[in-house]
C-alpha cells in the first residue's frame, strides 16, 4: 500500500482547476449571469489549483523524507 | 441547461483518476488481508476521511438537503447529536475491542464474544442490507440524473430515448466501482473515498457560496424563513416545529439508539477504522472523521435552507416576514403568481424543463402554509401531473433541492464539477457497501458455513467473485426498486427492525462480561420483534396504514414519521437490553479467560503514551465534543 493519496487528489485538482480557470479566463463571460455575475469558473479553478499545489507540495516533501 | 464539452471532460478526468487509483494498487493485492483489510496498514487520517466518505452517499447528500428544506437547520441534529457523540464513543471506547480482538469484521467480533448463531444472524442480515441499500441508492441516483434532464440532449443526439439515461447511469457507475474494487480491494475503495471526499467538498462549496450570496447570507435566511427553521433546539416539540419530535425524542431516539446503533456497529463504517495501521490510529479514525463531519451541515443541510429561502424573482425584503413562529405566509405570497420552473416529465421532444406556473397548479392559500422557495413540485412520472397529498395540496419534491440549486446557479464548467461531485458521493457510498459486503460474505458466510478450510488464495478469489456478484445483485435490486417501490420500502423497514436492537447487544457484549450468547441471541430476536410490533401498532399523523405503520391496528399516532422512527428504535433497544440481561442471567456464563480482549473489564487499557498528547484518542475526542457543544449553542 505505498500510495500517497495526496498525489492523485493533487493531480486531479490540478487538471480540473486548470480546465475551469482556463475556461473562466477565456470563455464567454455572459454565462455568469446565472452565477450572480461571479466568474465562478475562474475563481473556483484558481482555488482548486492552489489546493492542488498544497497537496502536491506535501506529497513531494514526504517522498523526499522517505528517500 | 445542457452540458458542454467542458462538463464531460471534468467527469472523464474524475473517472480516469478513480480507475487509476485501482490500477496503481493492483500489484499489492496478494492476500485476503490486503484485499479485505487493506493490509491493516493505512494512516489514521486516510481512514478517517474514508470513514466519513463511505457514509456520505448521494442519498445522504440529497436527503440531508431535502430534510433541511423540509425541517430547517434542525436537520443538523443528524450530525451534531446523531453522529458526533457516537463517533467519539466508538473511537474512545469501542475500537479497542474491534481492533484488538483480531476480528476481521463486526460479525466476527460477535462470534468471538458470543456464539455462532449471533454472528450468523448479524452476518446474513448485514450482507442482504448492503446489497439492498446499494441497489436502492443506485436507483435513486439514476432516477435523479434522469429527472435533471441534463443528459437529454447528448442522448437524443445519439438517437437514444431519455429512458436510456437511467440504464446508462446505473451500468456505467456500477462498472467503474466494480473495476476499482476488483483491482485494489478495500485499499482502492478507501483511497478513492478520500479522493471523493475532496471532490464532494470542491463541488458543493461553490454552491453554498453562490446560494448564500443570493439569499443574503445567514441573515437573509433568517429574515426569509420562520424562526423554527433557523434554530436546532428552540421550538422542538411545541407543536409548531416542522420536525414533530420533542427534545427527549431527539436525544434518546436519534442521539443514542439510532446514532450509536449505526456508527458503532455498522461494519460499513467500522471496516474503515479496522484498516488502520495501529490501535491508536484505529481509535483516532472516527475522531478525525468527526471533525469535518461536524462542519458538514454547512455543506449539505444549508443548501436545503437556501432552496426554500431563495425566491424565483426579486429578493425578498424583510417586511415580508410573518410573525415569529408562523410560517411564511406573506413571504410565500410574494412569489405567487410568478412562474416557477419545475422538473416535469420531459416532453416528447426531450426538451427538458417544462414550466408549470403556480396559478395552474395550486391555489394560493395552499402554498402559503409553508416556505416553498425554489423547490419544485412532485410530478407523477407516468402522467406528468403534479402529485397532491390527501388534502389535495401539491406535494413538494424536496429531494430536488440540491439539483435545483445546481442548475440555478452553476454555469457550464462548474456545473460539470457539481455533477461529478454528486456522482462521486454516489460511488463512495456504493463502494462502501460493496467492500463491506464482500468481506462479510467471504469471511462470515462463505468461510464460516460453506467452505471452512480452503486456501487463502481461494478466499481471495471468492472476494473478487463476491464483488462481482454483489454489484450485479445491487444492479438487479435497482431495477426491482424501479418496478416495485413498495417492496423496497418494506425491505428497508425489515432491516430497520433488525438493526434497531443491535446496539444493546454490542454495549452489553463489550461492557458486561456476564452477557451470554443465548442472552444476546434472544435479545436480538425479541428486540427485532418489538420494533416490528411497535411499528405495526403506531402511525404517523395523516398516513395511511400499511408500509408507514399501523398494519396491526393503531394504538398511538405520532406527529411525524421521524418521531415514529425514533420511538420504534428506542423501543427495540429497550426490549433487547432487558431480554439480553434476563436471558444471560438464566444461562451459563463463559469463563473469564475466554473473554480477554473482548470485554472492557477483562482487557488491558490501550496505552498510547507515545502519541503526542493532543492526538491521544481521549483528548482528541474531548476537543470534538467541545466543538459540537459550541455548535449546538450557537444554533440553539
Amino acid at each position: 500500500m505505498h500510495l500517497d493519496v495526496r498525489l492523485p487528489v493533487g493531480l486531479m485538482f490540478a487538471v480540473m482547476g486548470a480546465l475551469l480557470a482556463g475556461y473562466g479566463a477565456f470563455g464567454d463571460p455572459s454565462i455568469y449571469r446565472r452565477s450572480l455575475g461571479v466568474n465562478i469558473n475562474l475563481i473556483w479553478g484558481l482555488v482548486l489549483l492552489a489546493t492542488a499545489a498544497c497537496l502536491l507540495a506535501l506529497s513531494a516533501r514526504r517522498a523526499r523524507d522517505r528517500s | 441547461m445542457t452540458l458542454t464539452w467542458l462538463d464531460w471532460l471534468l467527469m472523464l478526468v474524475y473517472f480516469a483518476f478513480v480507475i487509476g487509483v485501482g490500477v496503481a494498487l493492483r500489484r499489492s493485492m496478494k492476500t485476503t488481508n490486503d484485499f479485505f483489510q487493506a493490509g491493516r496498514a493505512l494512516p489514521a487520517w486516510i481512514c478517517g476521511l474514508a470513514f466519513l466518505s463511505a457514509n456520505l452517499g448521494a442519498q445522504e447528500i440529497i436527503g440531508m438537503a431535502a430534510s433541511g428544506a423540509k425541517y430547517g437547520i434542525a436537520t443538523s441534529h443528524f450530525y451534531w447529536v446523531g453522529a458526533i457523540p457516537a463517533m467519539v464513543f466508538l473511537g474512545v471506547f469501542m475500537m479497542p475491542f474491534y481492533y484488538g480482538s483480531r476480528a476481521r469484521s463486526v460479525p466476527e467480533y460477535l462470534r468471538l464474544r458470543f456464539d455462532e448463531k449471533t454472528r450468523g444472524f448479524n452476518a446474513i442480515s448485514f450482507a442482504l442490507m448492503t446489497i439492498f441499500s446499494s441497489g436502492i441508492s443506485m436507483y435513486a441516483m439514476a432516477k435523479l440524473l434522469q429527472i435533471l434532464h441534463v443528459f437529454d440532449r447528448p442522448f437524443a443526439a445519439l438517437g437514444l430515448e431519455p429512458s436510456y439515461i437511467f440504464h446508462v447511469c446505473i451500468i456505467a457507475s456500477a462498472l467503474v466501482v466494480l473495476v476499482y474494487v476488483l483491482l485494489g480491494g478495500l485499499s482502492s475503495a478507501i483511497y478513492n473515498e478520500v479522493l471523493q471526499f475532496f471532490l464532494i467538498v470542491a463541488g458543493f462549496l461553490p454552491l453554498v457560496y453562490l446560494g448564500l450570496r443570493d439569499v443574503g447570507g445567514w441573515t437573509g435566511i433568517r429574515a426569509a424563513l420562520p424562526d423554527s427553521y433557523t434554530h436546532i433546539w428552540r421550538g422542538l416539540g411545541t407543536g409548531t416545529h416542522p420536525m414533530g419530535v420533542d427534545a427527549f425524542g431527539v436525544a434518546m431516539g436519534l442521539g443514542f439508539v439510532l446514532s450509536f446503533g449505526y456508527w458503532c456497529t455498522d461494519f460499513l463504517v467500522v471496516q474503515r477504522a479496522m484498516a488502520a495501521d495501529s490501535m491508536t490510529a484505529a481509535r483516532r479514525t472516527p475522531l478525525i472523521g468527526a471533525i469535518p463531519k461536524m462542519l458538514f451541515p454547512f455543506l449539505v443541510v444549508l443548501p436545503g435552507l437556501i432552496a426554500v429561502a431563495a425566491t424565483s424573482g426579486q429578493p425578498l425584503n424583510a417586511t415580508n416576514r410573518a410573525g415569529s413562529n408562523h410560517l411564511r405566509a406573506s413571504g410565500a405570497s410574494a412569489s405567487l403568481g410568478e412562474a416557477r420552473a419545475t422538473f416535469a416529465r420531459a416532453e416528447a421532444d426531450g426538451r427538458g424543463l417544462q414550466v408549470v406556473t403556480q396559478s395552474q397548479s395550486a391555489s394560493e392559500s395552499d402554498l402559503a402554509t409553508r416556505p416553498v422557495g425554489v423547490i419544485p413540485f412532485k410530478v407523477d412520472e407516468s402522467s406528468g401531473r403534479i402529485m397532491r397529498d390527501r388534502d389535495g395540496r401539491p406535494q413538494l419534491d424536496y429531494d430536488l433541492a440540491i439539483p435545483t440549486l445546481l442548475l440555478r446557479y452553476f454555469p457550464t464548467g462548474i456545473l460539470g464539477l457539481g455533477l461529478t461531485a454528486l456522482l462521486a458521493s454516489f460511488m463512495s457510498g456504493m463502494a462502501g457497501n460493496v467492500t463491506a459486503f464482500n468481506t462479510v460474505w467471504t469471511y462470515d458466510i462463505y468461510q464460516a458455513y460453506l467452505r471452512p478450510r480452503a486456501s487463502d488464495a481461494h478466499y481471495l478469489w471468492m472476494g473478487r467473485m463476491s464483488t462481482i456478484f454483489g454489484i450485479a445483485a445491487s444492479v438487479l435490486t435497482a431495477y426491482v426498486a424501479a418496478q416495485f417501490n413498495n417492496i423496497m420500502d418494506v425491505l428497508q423497514l425489515v432491516f430497520a427492525f433488525v438493526n434497531a436492537p443491535l446496539l444493546a447487544t454490542f454495549l452489553l457484549g463489550m461492557f458486561w462480561k456476564r452477557a451470554t450468547g443465548h442472552g444476546a441471541f434472544a435479545g436480538l430476536l425479541t428486540g427485532t420483534l418489538a420494533a416490528a410490533l411497535h411499528h405495526g401498532l403506531t402511525l404517523p399523523v395523516g398516513a395511511v396504514a400499511g408500509v408507514k405503520g399501523g398494519w396491526l391496528g393503531t394504538w398511538h399516532t405520532y406527529p411525524s414519521e421521524m418521531a415514529q422512527n425514533f420511538w420504534t428504535a428506542t423501543d427495540a433497544w429497550t426490549v433487547c437490553f432487558v431480554v439480553t440481561i434476563v436471558a444471560s442471567l438464566a444461562t451459563r456464563p463463559r469463563p473469564d479467560g475466554e473473554l480477554k480482549g473482548l470485554v472492557y473489564s477483562l482487557t488491558d487499557r490501550p496505552r498510547d503514551d507515545r502519541t503526542r498528547w493532543f492526538l491521544r484518542p481521549a483528548v482528541l475526542g474531548s476537543f470534538v465534543l467541545l466543538g459540537v457543544t459550541i455548535l449546538n449553542v450557537v444554533f440553539f
